[in-house]
C-alpha cells in the first residue's frame, strides 16, 4: 500500500486527501472529492481515505463503489419510490373482494389500463421478486455505503489535530482573519466553553468542538433499517410467523387454527353495537350515512387448554385457559398468541321447525321437525306414520339457470329438497323449500311443509397470530428513530483558532445549519476583539 | 353539548381571521425599509399568530369534548390540524430563524388550507371500531405535525424560488413556478365557488345507476358533467353539458370530477384575471418584495425544516402508525394506499436529504424538491383520500 507522507510529519493511507493530522491537501488527490478548481475544500468526510474512491480494480471493488454510491443509493429510492406509486394505482389483488377471478376483475373494473396492469403483474406489485429485490439493494446499499465512510470518518475525528495547516483554514468555508495585537484568546475560549464546545489545545492553536456524537446518527439509523429489514424478513421463517383464521359460532367451541390443537376457543356471544340515530351529536352524520354506523364488534369468549394427549378422534379434555373479549383494537392474548376480531356473519341459521299440513288448509298440523343446519339429518321419523327425508341441503342457495346451487356451505340462506312419505306410502312427495320459495315439484302434492320457527346465531371471524418478529421490528424502528434525531437535531461544529504574528485566523466547520454556526461564532468573538469571519459560500444558483 | 361546538368553530372562525391579520403585519415588514418598524411589526406578527394558534387550539379541544374523540377523524377535522400544525411549524421556525418573510407566506398557506377544509362536510362523526384506539390520535397528530413542519420547508423553497429564478426570460423554471401559483389560485377558486353556491343553496339531482342501482346524487355546483346515464331531476338546474363515461362508477365519482372541472376552470379565470391585472407572472410581480431576503438562509430554513419534520414524521406517519395498525387489524403494514403514500413520503423525503449531501443540490434544485415533496402530502392527503381510498379512507 502506498503511503503519503505529510510535511508535518504524519503518515496518511492512500487515497488520503486532507492529511488526517493537519489537513493540508494531498496533491493529486483533490479530484476524489472534487476539489481542484474550488476555492473551498469538500469537507463531508474530512478528505480521509475512503476504500470506495480509492481501489477501483477488481469486480469486488466495483460492486463495493456501486453500493457505496449515494447517487446508486438514491436512484434505488427514487425507483422504490415510483414503483410503489404505481402500486396504488388500482388497488391490489388482497384489496379486491375474494370471490372474483382477478383476471377478469381488473378488465371488468378499469377497462384496459387494468388488463395492461394485471398482465404486467402489478395487481401483486409488493410481493413481486423485482419489488423485493428492490428493497434488498436498497439494504445492501445502506450497509455496504456506511461500512465506506464510518470507519475512516470515525478515524479522522480520533486523529485529528488542533494544529491545521493554512492552506485548510483558508480553504474553509467560514473563514477570517484579525489582526491585531491585543486579541484575547482567554475570554475566547471562556465563550466556547460557555456553549459548550470542548476545546483543544496545541501550540497556542485551538480546536473547538461540540456534538461529534450527531456526525454518528446516519449510521445509527442506518443500522436500524437493517434491523427492521430483517425482523421483516424473518416472517419468512414458518416458526416465528403464523397467522390463521378461525370461524366460531356463537355457543359452540373451535380449535384455534395454527396452535396444532392445542388451543380451543368457544364464542359465548357475539356482539355487533351501532350508533343510536338518536344521539344528537352525530344525528347530521347517521343521517348522511344513510345507514347505521358500527360502534362496537365484540366476541365474548373462553380459550381453553387441551390438557390431554393429542390424539386423533379422542375427544379432548379441556381447561379454561382465561375468559375474555376480543374487541376492535383489543386482541385477546394468551401465551404467544392473538385473537384479533377481524371479521362476523350475522345471523346465520342454525335450526329450522318444519310442519306437515294439507296443502289447501294452513291450520292443519300432521307433526312438527327440526332441522339442526349445522349438521342435519338425512331422514326425520315424526312418529306418526310420516316421514321426510332430506333429498338435497343447499346452505346458502341462490338460483343458476333455474336450478338451485349452494355458493357456501354456511347456512346464510338455507334450502331443501324434501321427499315426504305419508303413512303407509311409498311414493314420496317431493317438494323444494327455501326463504320466500315452496314449490311444489310435481304439482299434485297433497301435503304441504311450513316453516314454523328457525333460530339464528352469529358467527365471529378471528385472526390468530403468532408473531416473534415484532420485538426485532420495533427494535429496528427504535434505533432509527434514535439514530435520525441523534443526527437531525444536533450538529457536529468546528471551530479553529489559529495564531499568528500579528493576530489570529479563525475557521470554523458544520456539517450542516451554517447560520446556526455562525452565530455560535459571532458569541465566541463577542468581547475577544477577534473579527466575525465571514461565509465564503456563494450559492451558484 | 350543541353550545361547545357553537364555541369551537366560532374560535376556529376566530383562528382564521387572526392568521389573517397576523399575514398583513408580516407583510409590512417586508415594505418597510427602517429596520425598527418593520421588526415592530414582526413582533405583531407573531404575537396575533400565537393568539390565533391558541384559539385554534380552542376549537381542537372545545371540538374534541363536544365528539368524545380527538377531532382528526374525517377530512375536515384532519385538514384544520394540519392548517394548525403548519403555523405551529412556522411559529418554531420563526424562533430559531427570526424572519419575517416565512410568516407572510406560510400564513396564507395554512389559511388556504383551513378554508379548503370547511368546504367538506363539518358535521361531528362518530368513530368506527378499528379508530377507536388512543394510537389512531398519537399516530394521526404526530404525523400530521411532521407533515407541517415538512410543509414549512415547501413554504421555504417557494420563496427561494420566486427570490430567485430569472424572470427576464421564460424559462422551464418560470413556467413550473407558475404552475405552482397557477394550482394555490385554483384553491382559491374552489373554495369561493363551493362558498357561493352553497350560500345560493344551489341543488342538482341526478338518478342514476351507482353498481348497478339507481341511486339519486345531488349536487352542490352546476352540473358541468353529469353521471354516467344520469338523469336530472331537479327542474331549476342547469342541464349538464356532457356526461361522465361509463367506468365512472363510484357513487360520487362524476360529482368529484364535477367539482375538480370548476376548481381548474375557477383557476384558469382566476389566473387569468390576476395575469391581466398584473401584466407580468406572478412570480415576477412578487419578487421584487423579495429583494432583501437573504437566499442563502432561504435555502436553510428550507432544509432545516424537513431536518426537524423527518423524524417526526416517521414517527408519527410509520411507526405510531405500525402500531395502531398491528392492534386494529392485526398487521403492522398492509400496502394499502395511505401507507404506501406514507411510505414514498417518507423514501422522498430520504432522497432529499440524501440529495443534500451532495455539491450542487442546494438552491433551486432542493427548493424543487421541497415543492414535490409538499405536492406528495397534498396527493395523499386529498387524491388518495377522495381517489384511491382504502381503508384508512375518512369522507
Ligand atoms: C430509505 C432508506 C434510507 C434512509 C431512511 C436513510 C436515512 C438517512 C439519514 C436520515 C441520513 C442523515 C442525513 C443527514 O444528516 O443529512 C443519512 C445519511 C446517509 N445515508 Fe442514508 N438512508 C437510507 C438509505 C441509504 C442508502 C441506500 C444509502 C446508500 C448509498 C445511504 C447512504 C447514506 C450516507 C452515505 C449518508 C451520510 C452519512 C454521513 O453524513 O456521515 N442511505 N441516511
Amino acid at each position: 500500500m502506498r503511503q503519503i507522507n505529510c510535511e508535518c510529519g504524519h503518515v496518511n493511507p492512500e487515497g488520503t486527501v486532507l492529511c488526517e493530522s493537519c489537513g493540508k491537501p494531498v496533491e493529486g488527490n483533490q479530484h476524489i472529492d472534487g476539489n481542484e478548481g474550488e476555492q473551498l475544500l469538500n469537507m463531508r468526510y474530512d478528505g480521509t481515505a475512503r476504500r470506495s474512491q480509492t481501489y477501483n480494480r477488481t469486480v469486488v471493488d466495483k460492486v463495493w463503489n456501486f453500493f457505496s454510491s449515494v447517487k446508486v443509493g438514491v436512484w434505488l429510492i427514487v425507483t422504490t419510490v415510483i414503483a410503489s406509486a404505481v402500486g396504488t394505482i388500482f388497488p391490489q389483488e388482497m384489496y379486491i373482494p375474494p370471490n372474483v377471478d382477478p383476471a377478469t376483475h381488473y378488465q371488468d373494473q378499469f377497462g384496459l389500463l387494468g388488463q395492461i396492469y394485471y398482465q404486467l403483474g402489478f395487481h401483486n406489485l409488493f410481493t413481486s421478486w423485482w419489488y423485493m429485490i428492490l428493497l434488498a439493494m436498497i439494504g445492501i446499499s445502506i450497509i455496504i455505503a456506511s461500512i465506506d465512510r464510518f470507519f475512516p470518518l470515525y478515524k479522522i475525528l480520533k486523529k485529528q489535530k488542533p494544529k491545521r495547516h493554512e492552506t485548510f483554514m483558508k480553504k474553509q468555508r467560514v473563514f477570517g482573519r484579525t489582526e491585531s495585537e491585543d486579541v484575547d484568546i482567554e475570554r475566547f475560549k471562556q465563550n466556547l466553553k460557555k456553549q459548550r464546545f470542548k476545546i483543544f489545545e496545541q501550540d497556542g492553536h485551538l480546536l473547538a468542538e461540540k456534538n461529534r456524537f450527531a456526525r454518528w446518527g446516519p449510521y445509527v439509523n442506518h443500522i436500524g433499517l437493517i434491523v427492521f429489514l430483517i425482523g421483516a424478513l424473518l416472517r419468512f421463517v414458518p416458526a416465528l410467523y403464523i397467522d390463521e383464521f378461525v370461524w366460531v359460532r356463537e355457543g359452540e367451541t373451535a380449535v384455534i387454527s395454527g396452535t396444532e390443537g392445542k388451543y380451543y376457543i368457544e364464542n359465548k356471544d357475539f356482539i355487533l353495537e351501532t350508533y343510536d340515530e338518536n344521539d344528537e351529536r352525530f344525528q347530521d352524520a347517521i343521517q348522511n350515512q344513510g345507514a347505521p354506523i358500527p360502534k362496537n364488534f365484540q366476541t365474548d369468549a373462553v380459550i381453553y387448554e387441551r390438557v390431554d394427549d393429542i390424539v386423533p378422534g379422542k375427544e379432548p379434555e379441556l381447561e379454561v385457559l382465561k375468559e375474555a373479549s376480543a374487541k376492535m383494537n383489543q386482541p385477546i392474548k394468551f401465551e404467544e398468541f392473538a385473537l384479533y376480531q377481524a371479521s362476523y356473519q350475522l345471523n346465520e341459521f342454525s335450526e329450522m321447525t318444519f310442519k306437515i299440513h294439507d296443502k289447501e288448509d294452513e291450520d292443519t298440523n300432521y307433526g312438527e321437525f327440526t332441522v339442526d343446519l349445522t349438521d342435519p339429518k338425512t331422514e326425520y321419523e315424526l312418529g306418526n306414520g310420516y316421514n321426510v327425508v332430506i333429498e338435497n341441503y343447499y346452505p346458502e342457495y341462490e338460483m343458476n339457470d333455474g336450478r338451485p346451487v349452494s355458493v357456501s356451505k354456511f347456512p346464510k340462506n338455507p334450502a331443501f329438497v324434501f321427499n315426504l312419505y305419508p303413512p303407509g306410502e311409498s311414493e314420496p312427495e317431493t317438494s323444494f323449500l327455501g326463504i320466500g320459495a315452496n314449490i311444489d315439484a310435481s304439482g299434485d302434492n297433497q301435503y304441504k311443509l311450513g316453516l314454523v320457527n328457525f333460530d339464528v346465531r352469529d358467527v365471529t371471524g378471528l385472526t390468530v397470530k403468532k408473531d416473534y418478529t415484532l420485538p426485532i421490528i420495533a427494535l429496528g424502528g427504535a434505533i432509527f428513530m434514535i439514530g435520525v434525531i441523534q443526527g437531525m437535531y444536533w450538529n457536529h461544529r468546528r471551530i479553529w483558532l489559529q495564531p499568528k504574528e500579528n493576530g489570529v485566523w479563525i475557521a470554523g466547520h458544520t456539517n450542516k445549519n451554517w447560520f446556526a454556526l455562525r452565530r455560535d461564532i459571532g458569541k465566541a468573538v463577542e468581547g475577544t476583539r477577534i473579527e466575525e469571519p465571514v461565509d465564503q459560500f456563494e450559492m451558484k444558483s | 353539548m350543541v353550545d361547545m361546538l357553537t364555541i369551537s368553530s366560532n374560535l376556529l372562525y376566530a383562528s382564521f381571521f387572526l392568521y389573517l391579520i397576523a399575514t398583513f403585519f408580516f407583510g409590512g415588514t417586508i415594505r418597510d425599509r427602517e429596520k425598527g418598524s418593520s421588526q415592530m411589526a414582526g413582533n405583531i406578527g407573531i404575537v396575533i399568530t400565537i393568539i390565533g394558534f391558541l384559539s385554534q387550539a380552542g376549537y381542537f379541544f372545545t371540538r374534541w369534548s363536544a365528539s368524545g374523540h380527538a377531532p382528526v377523524s374525517n377530512l375536515f377535522e384532519y385538514t384544520t390540524f394540519f392548517g394548525m400544525m403548519l403555523v405551529l411549524a412556522f411559529i418554531v421556525l420563526y424562533f430559531i430563524y427570526h424572519v419575517n418573510w416565512l410568516g407572510l407566506f406560510a400564513l396564507p398557506v395554512a389559511l388556504l388550507l383551513i378554508a379548503f377544509a370547511s368546504m367538506f362536510p363539518t358535521e361531528l362523526s362518530p368513530l368506527v371500531p378499528s379508530l377507536q384506539s388512543h394510537w389512531l390520535y398519537i399516530h394521526v397528530t404526530t404525523a400530521s405535525l411532521g407533515q407541517g413542519i415538512l410543509s414549512v420547508s415547501f413554504v421555504a423553497g417557494l420563496i427561494f424560488l420566486i427570490r430567485q429564478v430569472d424572470q427576464t426570460n421564460k424559462s422551464k423554471h418560470t413556467s413550473w413556478l407558475e404552475f405552482v401559483l397557477y394550482v394555490l389560485v385554483a384553491t382559491i377558486a374552489f373554495i369561493i365557488i363551493s362558498t357561493t353556491f352553497s350560500a345560493m343553496e344551489y341543488e342538482a339531482t341526478f338518478q342514476a345507476p351507482v353498481n348497478g342501482q339507481e341511486a339519486e346524487i345531488t349536487y352542490e355546483l352546476p352540473a358541468i358533467v353529469g353521471p354516467a346515464s344520469g338523469e336530472l331531476l331537479s327542474t331549476e338546474a342547469m342541464s349538464p353539458l356532457f356526461s361522465a363515461p361509463e367506468w365512472m362508477k363510484g357513487q360520487d365519482a362524476a360529482k368529484k370530477l364535477n367539482t375538480f372541472l370548476w376548481s381548474i376552470f375557477g383557476g384558469v379565470a382566476l389566473y387569468g384575471l390576476l395575469r391581466l391585472l398584473l401584466r407580468k407572472r406572478i412570480a415576477a410581480s412578487i419578487q421584487p418584495m423579495l429583494k432583501r431576503v437573504n437566499p442563502e438562509l432561504v435555502d436553510e430554513v428550507a432544509y432545516r425544516a424537513v431536518a426537524i419534520g423527518f423524524p417526526i414524521f416517521t414517527l408519527g406517519a410509520l411507526i405510531f402508525a405500525m402500531i395502531w395498525a398491528q392492534q386494529a387489524w392485526d398487521r403492522f403494514w398492509g400496502w394499502d394506499p395511505k401507507e404506501v403514500w406514507a411510505l414514498i413520503t417518507f423514501f422522498f423525503y430520504a432522497a432529499y436529504l440524501h440529495l443534500r449531501l451532495s455539491r450542487g443540490w442546494q438552491g433551486t434544485k432542493s427548493a424543487w424538491l421541497a415543492v414535490g415533496g409538499f405536492g406528495i402530502i397534498m396527493f395523499n392527503l386529498i387524491v388518495v383520500n377522495l381517489v384511491i381510498s382504502g381503508l384508512h379512507s375518512y369522507a
